[in-house]
């Protein structure tokens, strides 16, 4: 199987009778993910899309078997559903929402260190483009089709510049295991070297491309990792060169604030532990290319 | 969102923080006034700008008569103050805060903020204060004590007398300096603010511990729940154009540079003007129109840009997945319809309904030139933007 997700995980959608989440699942659904049905509390027992729908997160694990979930719930109350999911034993959950207050994670992030390791939730995000193993099944917002079935794994923080470097292999002719995203914000779910983590044990993927951006200790942490624990090669792009110190730049994680934290910075510091820098945003697909032809 | 000194102040104060006497002023004559009503014999006049090191801008002045009072408030009233914070531009200060002098026997540092490492909140300390903490972190490290808050827990009391013996505070200061720490702690969790700093923090002459000066930082994402924090928003500090934008739900950071950009996605945007770099232009800006680009909004997208008169090529480049590429086309066409255009426009499409987007470009008719790639478009973008410019100088246009 594929990290994360494949082609019989049962998948259900938290906000579902929603505009958002009535065109993603459905969306979804036509991609062949294998989506059992929805959450919204008070419609429950309706039927939507042609799937149940439940009051809570439990009754779709007890009733349809639900294993992952895909969260389209306005900000104020996302992080609700995240901690509602983890309790009811979904597995891997990814929260499309953007906008989640940074203390409503860091709650997050302490109710999911709560569980034991075995038993705890894996969640990617907020602020993502989701999750897709191409040909298998489609856990995000993403458009479908731009994705070719191979064995790049690929992380990235950012939505449209994963589809910009699934597309440039496309034209190579190279093709992806997995891609994450996992999402824009200060405080995320999984980080770039959790991922990384599950990529290199994964017998589908043969390298990493990492796309990275200013801000935060996360991409300098997983190349620490890469150096450290992984034999696959890592391909990364770091974006933000022109970012002015200090200024946020649309994703709320992407601020330059200490030292270490430019595009500069870490593009030298990732160089160091030996993973191969794709120069420009334009050459991502040539670099993996490059990195294949060698193995 | 930033707010003032004096507002984090009041703040602070409610939360049973001590600060010196001091109030606001519009005007020469209230800063005059409110040293009556302060009392003392020495006051700071503080210039009140969403930026640090105000001191070394000499936006801080520490008067002794109400003629020096006077002249410092007639000196900073309405001046554009530029610290290595607020960039060239600077920032105008429109209001004064008036505040009794101070007797320093000490100066300390002291905040908390969100810390992305650990994911929790981080107490940060050092008996080093008066300078910014990133200098002190590069020349004295050992100087910095950091003690990490369990977020399920909260601020425990044995943490904050840590942080007091750290501070280098007297035995009879313990209890004082637990109960502000406290305070700023719950101000911090309660009001969703991402960063507390008192710098310095002084203790006085009297063995008193006073906020010297106070600055609080806001997560943006959880104003719609503090409505309290968001009526504090000084919209004279905010760069006008990205408060524009900000309005119209677009995501806007005006830059240096003269190629124009409207690109969807932060990352993708941030990726497209490395590539202007790369291929040896200047990004004018950052502009993520994010997803669900109609034409209404396409167009104010255009507008903002083009309001920014050092643009002299504008590049457009948009992945469509929730976006389709014949929506984004039709408020392109729309756009330069309705805009009188000055400079060369480039358009770059991809993902989903590429064809029909191309083609709705491409019977328009307009001056539009299109771009297959990333790579093509950025060092389109830069040839077009240099013959404008020299075109420009040859008093072509």
């Amino acid at each position: 199987m594929a990290i994360l997700i494949d082609n019989s995980t049962r998948i259900i959608v938290q906000g579902f009778t929603g505009k958002i989440g009535s065109f993603h699942a459905q969306d979804m659904i036509n991609y062949g993910s294998n989506v059992v049905g929805g959450i919204t509390p008070g419609k429950g027992g309706q039927v939507h899309l042609n799937r149940p729908v439940f009051n809570s997160t439990k009754e779709a694990v007890e009733q349809v078997g639900a294993e992952a979930s895909i969260i389209f719930v306005p900000p104020a109350f996302a992080a609700d559903s995240i901690m509602e999911a983890a309790e009811a034993g979904i597995k891997y959950c990814v929260a499309i929402t953007d906008g989640i207050p940074t203390q409503d994670m860091m709650k997050v992030k302490q109710y999911l260190r709560g569980f034991p390791k075995n038993e705890r939730m894996v969640l990617t995000g907020p602020n993502c483009a989701g999750t897709i193993s191409p040909g298998k099944s489609m856990l995000g917002i993403m458009p479908g089709h731009i994705y070719q079935a191979g064995n790049v794994g690929v992380v990235g923080r950012s939505g449209t510049l994963g589809y910009e470097a699934a597309d440039q292999m496309k034209r190579l002719n190279i093709g992806i295991s997995t891609s994450v995203g996992i999402g824009g914000d200060p405080i995320n779910g999984s980080s770039h070297r959790d991922i990384m983590q599950k990529f290199e044990v994964d017998a589908e993927t043969k390298i990493v491309l990492m796309i990275g951006e200013i801000g935060g200790p996360q991409e300098i942490e997983a190349g620490i990792f890469a150096k450290e624990h992984m034999n696959k090669p890592v391909v990364a792009y770091i974006a933000g060169l022109t970012a002015p110190k200090g200024r946020r730049m649309g994703h709320a994680g992407a601020i330059i604030s200490s030292v270490g934290e430019s595009a500069a910075e870490k593009v030298a510091i990732l160089r160091d532990l030996g993973v191969t820098i794709a120069p420009t945003p334009a050459a991502m697909g040539q670099t993996v290319a490059e990195m294949l032809a060698k193995m | 969102m930033d707010i003032h000194e004096y507002q984090a102040k009041e703040i602070l104060a409610e939360y049973g923080v001590k600060i010196p006497e001091g109030d606001l002023a519009y005007s020469p004559e209230q800063a005059i006034q409110r040293t009556h009503e302060i009392g003392g014999d020495i006051w700071a006049v503080k210039a009140q700008i969403h930026s640090g090191a105000r001191g070394k801008a000499g936006g801080i002045k520490l008067c002794r008569t109400h003629d020096e009072i006077e002249t410092a408030a007639e000196h900073l009233l309405g001046r554009r103050l530029v610290t290595h914070q607020t960039g060239a531009a600077g920032k105008v200060c429109g209001r004064l805060y008036v505040e009794a002098g101070t007797d320093i026997e000490k100066e300390l540092y002291f905040c908390f903020l969100v810390d992305r490492s650990s994911e929790s909140i981080v107490m940060v300390g050092s008996a080093q204060g008066g300078m910014e903490i990133e200098e002190l972190a590069e020349t004295n490290p050992e100087a910095i004590t950091k003690i990490y808050i369990d977020p399920a827990v909260g601020i425990l009391d044995f943490q904050a007398r840590t942080m007091a013996f750290a501070l280098g505070l007297a035995a009879t200061q313990i209890s004082a300096a637990v109960k502000l720490i406290r305070g700023c702690y719950h101000a911090i969790r309660d009001l969703d603010a991402n960063m507390l700093e008192i710098n310095p923090l002084v203790v006085t002459k009297t063995g008193e511990l006073l906020a010297l000066d106070a600055k609080m930082g806001f997560d943006d994402n959880a104003l719609f729940r503090q409505h309290m924090v968001a009526e504090l928003r000084d919209k004279t500090q905010e760069d006008p154009r990205e408060m524009a934008a900000s309005d119209r739900g677009l995501s806007y950071v005006g830059l240096d540079g003269d190629i124009g950009c409207m690109i969807n996605g932060a990352g993708l945007a941030m990726a497209t003007m490395d590539m202007i770099k790369l291929a040896g232009g200047e990004p004018a800006n950052f502009l993520d129109v994010g997803g669900g680009a109609s034409p209404e909004r396409t167009e104010k997208a255009f507008r903002l840009v083009l309001a920014d008169k050092k643009v002299k090529a504008m590049l457009v480049n948009i992945f469509a997945g929730i976006n389709r590429c014949d929506w984004i086309a039709e408020g392109v066409v729309h756009a330069v319809n309705k805009i009188d255009m000055k400079v060369p426009l480039i358009v770059r499409l991809s993902g989903t309904n590429v064809e029909e987007g191309r083609k709705i470009i491409v019977e328009s008719g307009l001056p539009i030139l299109t771009a297959d790639t990333l790579a093509e478009a950025a060092e389109l973008a830069v040839k077009v933007r240099n013959e404008q410019v020299a075109k420009e100088t040859q008093g072509i246009v």
